[in-house]
Formats: structure tokens, sequence, C-alpha cells
């Protein structure tokens, strides 16, 4: 802040330092008040479009407001689905990134190699293609001892889901880990820690706060990942968007619903992206 | 290459690892073409995306409010909602409103592919580009607008050399990711790579093969990208700045 107070002294500004100055001061004021202008420039094209629509609705048919209001139980249930879906896959993928996490910092090296390779590739396969094999290289049930265990389609994508999170958690443990300073590991082993203990009662208390902002981040990536697994026939909010559609085979709907949806989506992961921008400007004052 | 095809044969035959990809024409040409569809589909968005990418950071430090929150919000909604359903918003929604040229429609699903994937890349992009003007140390700008630069010398003499340079290891994040989310064309009916495998492995019911096919491209794909950017980041090194 001290930099920007001096530039302001300055009899003349230079003119890049200038915009600087601005885009900063942009970012620590606005940057709220911005993404809120997004969210209402996206509520604006749905009340545009439904209002347009509504008015061109042909005599004898049902509005486009109605309609909406028609699916919208339908369309919450599956919203709600890619939550659940999202959640599921957020836990999942934090529980075996973590492991995955300390088998890339491990002092043996081929478990440190493998894991190494492990994130590498499913950081690098896309999405859709692992959730495909997901799907169709599992049973949809299983035999235990008689008894069938159902496999559903959705918890299927779960775990599909779960597999990249988990790879890209493993990264930010690790990152986490080794921005701790070498003096941290030194002085706990100096007082007779075991590595692991240093691990858990040392490093990893210190890596929760630096970890927090990108994994919030991947969970709200994760969320607006949920509706690939409508691709292999999931029944979340974008199966049941193109089936509204379908029933209803009206194209004045098309951009109201869509909007719509995409619309919730930004409702729900606005306040996440929010929040982490927060937490981020909050650590790195320090 | 006719040996290669005669091995793979023999592997089915003996194996029953049904790779058709390898000794059947007609899946070859299919595979080949998904692949460069997937190709020239990253390949287009890159260039548009980087292009327009520039264009919105240096927008968002525009003198004009209006423009500035614009390309905030444009930003803001690209980032906060589902890529997929940006496609099918672009495709299902806005494709039947542009207008018919002799009875086809001016865009296709590859064509509304490259308009959705490029909109959402120029969000990331634009992002990066900002931040990475934003890291040219501000004594720089100073010093070089005290020797008389004028604000455009600035920026291209001072500020963007540093900046590509601290940009290009979040632009390999992000062309990785595009690369990676090219795949959702799959479901807007793009010939591409996935597109193409599944139709191969639901005629010819090797499902499995293919899968692992499928992710070793990927990941073939990935690592050339990954290469040739660290080749260029070590190209373009300026001792002293960065590690």
């Amino acid at each position: 802040m001290s930099a920007s107070g001096a530039s302001r002294l300055a009899v003349l500004p230079p003119p890049a330092a200038a915009l600087l100055a601005r885009a900063t001061a942009d970012r620590s004021i606005g940057a709220a008040l911005l993404t809120a202008r997004a969210g209402a420039t996206l509520a604006a094209v749905f009340v545009a479009s439904a209002a347009l629509a509504q008015v061109a609705t042909p005599a004898g048919k049902p509005g486009v407001v109605d309609l909406l209001i028609k699916w919208t139980p339908l369309l919450a249930q599956g919203f709600l689905f890619n939550l659940l879906i999202s959640v599921g896959a957020m836990a999942l993928g934090t529980i075996a990134g973590l492991l995955l996490g300390f088998a890339r910092i491990s002092l043996v090296a081929p478990v440190r190699g493998t894991s190494w390779i492990v994130v590498q590739f499913f950081r690098n396969a896309p999405w859709l293609v692992l959730l495909f094999f997901v799907m169709y290289l599992l049973p949809f049930e299983f035999h235990v001892r008689g008894t069938t265990i159902p496999f559903p389609d959705w918890i299927k994508a779960t775990l599909g889901l779960s597999l990249p999170i988990m790879a890209n958690v493993a990264e930010i443990v690790r990152g986490a880990v080794q921005a701790v300073p070498t003096a941290q590991w030194e002085a706990a082993r100096s007082l007779a820690f075991s590595r692991r203990e240093t691990l858990w009662k040392i490093i990893l208390p210190q890596c929760i706060k630096p970890m927090l902002p990108p994994w919030m981040n991947w969970y709200a990536i994760l969320t607006m990942a949920t509706t690939v697994a409508s691709i292999v026939g999931v029944s979340e909010v974008m199966t049941l968007t193109l089936r509204a559609t379908n029933a209803e085979g009206r194209t004045d709907l098309l951009i109201p619903i869509y909007s719509y949806v995409l619309l919730w989506f930004f409702l729900y992961c606005w306040p996440i992206s929010l929040y982490t921008r927060r937490l981020e400007a909050k650590y790195a004052e320090k | 290459m006719a040996d290669v095809a005669a091995w793979f044969l023999a592997l089915y035959k003996a194996t029953g690892i049904k790779l058709t990809i390898f000794y059947d024409a007609y899946d070859r040409a299919r595979f080949a073409e998904g692949f460069a569809t997937t190709l020239k589909l990253s390949a287009y968005c890159l260039v548009a995306s980087v292009v327009l990418g520039a264009l919105a950071a240096w927008l968002a430090g525009s003198r004009i409010a209006a423009v500035r929150r614009a390309i905030a919000a444009f930003v803001a909604v690209f980032r906060n909602t589902p890529p997929l359903v940006q496609l099918y918003f672009f495709y299902f929604a806005l494709g039947p409103l542009v207008p018919k040229v002799d009875g086809a429609p001016l865009l296709g699903s590859f064509g509304w592919a490259v308009v959705s994937l490029t909109l959402l890349e120029t969000a990331f992009a634009a992002e990066i580009f900002r931040a990475g003007i934003e890291s040219v140390p501000k004594a720089m700008v100073e010093a070089a607008g005290s020797l008389g630069f004028s604000r455009w010398q600035i920026f291209r003499q001072v500020v963007l050399p540093l900046a590509i340079r601290a940009t290009l290891p979040a632009t390999t994040n992000n062309l990785v990711n595009l690369v990676k989310t090219t795949t959702l064309a799959y479901a807007i009916a793009v010939p591409e790579l996935v597109y193409m495998s599944a139709q191969i492995w639901s005629e010819q019911v090797n499902v499995p093969e293919m899968m692992i096919v499928l992710l070793l491209c990927y990941v073939a794909i990935v690592g050339v990208i990954n290469q040739l950017m660290q080749w260029l980041e070590a190209r373009l090194r300026v001792p002293g700045f960065g590690q």
C-alpha cells in the first residue's frame, strides 16, 4: 500500500503506474461488487428473455413463465442431485488426495515416483474420459455372497469425478507442505519429534490455511463439472433441462430455461468464489 | 504399416485384445479424424482465446468504467458457470436463432464448440494476463516512465515482455485445461476424439481397449504441450527474473 501512496504523491504519475494503481484499487474495493454485477447481468438476461418470450407467447399456449414455474420442482431436484454428487466427490477426493499427497512427499523414492505418475495421469486425463471409464468398466451391481448390492450411475459418477479431485488435492497438499519453511522440520527434529509427529502436529496445522482457498476453488470447479454426468446418463439438472425442453418443444423456452439453470449455478458458486478470494487476500497479507 | 496392422490382428486373435483402429481401415480413418478434430478445435480456441484474452485484459484496464465492468462481468459469468451448460446454451438456445445460409445453419456443432470454448478460455486467459501485467514491478514501470517512454512504449517494451514470461506457466495450465475441455464437445456431437471413440466402441464392443487408447491419447497430447511450453519457458527465460 505504501507504494501506491508514493505514486500518488508524484507530480506526474507515470501512465502505466496509474493504470496499475487503478487496477489494484478496483480489485480491493470493487471485486465483490463487480461479480455481483455479473450475477445481475445473468439475472437480467434471464428476466429479459423470459419477459420477451412471455409477451410473445402465441395465444392459447401456456406462457414461458408458467412453464418455468411448472418445471422448477423437477429442475431443483436435479440440481440437488448435482450438489449431492459434488459433495460426495469432494469428500472422497479430499480423503484420497490427502493420502496421495503424503505419498508425494514420502521419503521412499518408489512411493514418490508412483504417486507422481498417478497424480500426473489423473490431472491430465479429461474428466469426461475418466467418467466414461468408471461408467463403462465398473459393474452396475455387485454380488457379495448371494446378496446383490446395486451400484447406481450416480455413485459411479461420484467416483469418477473424485479421481481428478484426488490428484489435484494431492498437489495442493504437496505444495502447502513444501511451502512450510525447512527450519520448521529441523526445529521439530531437534526436539525429537518423529517424522509422522512432525507432519501431523507441526506441519499440517500450518498447511490448512494456505490449502483452504485452492481447495474451495476446486470445489467450485467440481460443482460446475457435475453437469458432465448428464452426458453419461445421470438424471441431473442438465439432463432434466434437456428433457423439459424436448417435452415442451418450444424454441422460445430455450434461452430462459438455460439462463435460469446458469443462474442457479452462479448463485451457488459465486459465494464460494467470493469467500475464497477473501481468504486468499487475508492470507496473502501475512 | 502393414506389419503393425498384421501384428495387432494377430494380437486380437491370440489374446482377444481388440484394437481395430490399427488394422481396420474404416475405424482408423474415423479415429484419425477424431484426433485431427480435437487438435483443430484446441488450436482454434487457443489462438482465439489468447487474442481475445489479451484484448479483454487490456480493456479491463480501460479508463471507461462501463467497459471495465462489462469485462469483469463477462469474466465472472464464464468462470462461475459450468462449461457444459455454456455449450448447451450456445448450441441449443442461441443456435436456432442464427440465420441460415442456403438452408444450412451458419454455425454447425463444431463452430459453436469453437465459440463456446473460446469464450470460456478467454475468461481464464484475461485473468491470467491481467495478473501477469500486474506482476511487473511497479518500479520498472516508473523507471520507464521517468525515461520518457510513452504509455504504449512502456506496455510494448517493458510490461509485455515481462508479463508474457510471468504468465507462461499459467498459460500452460490453461492450455491443458482447454484440451481437456474439448471433450465436452462430445455432448453436441462434434466428431472429436471421444465421439469417434464412442462410435468405435459401440460398434466393435471393445470399450476397455478404446478407453485406454483414449486416455493415452490425451495424456500424450498434454505431455507434448507441457514439453513445448517448458521449452518455450526455457527459451524466453531472462536471468534474474522469476526463479
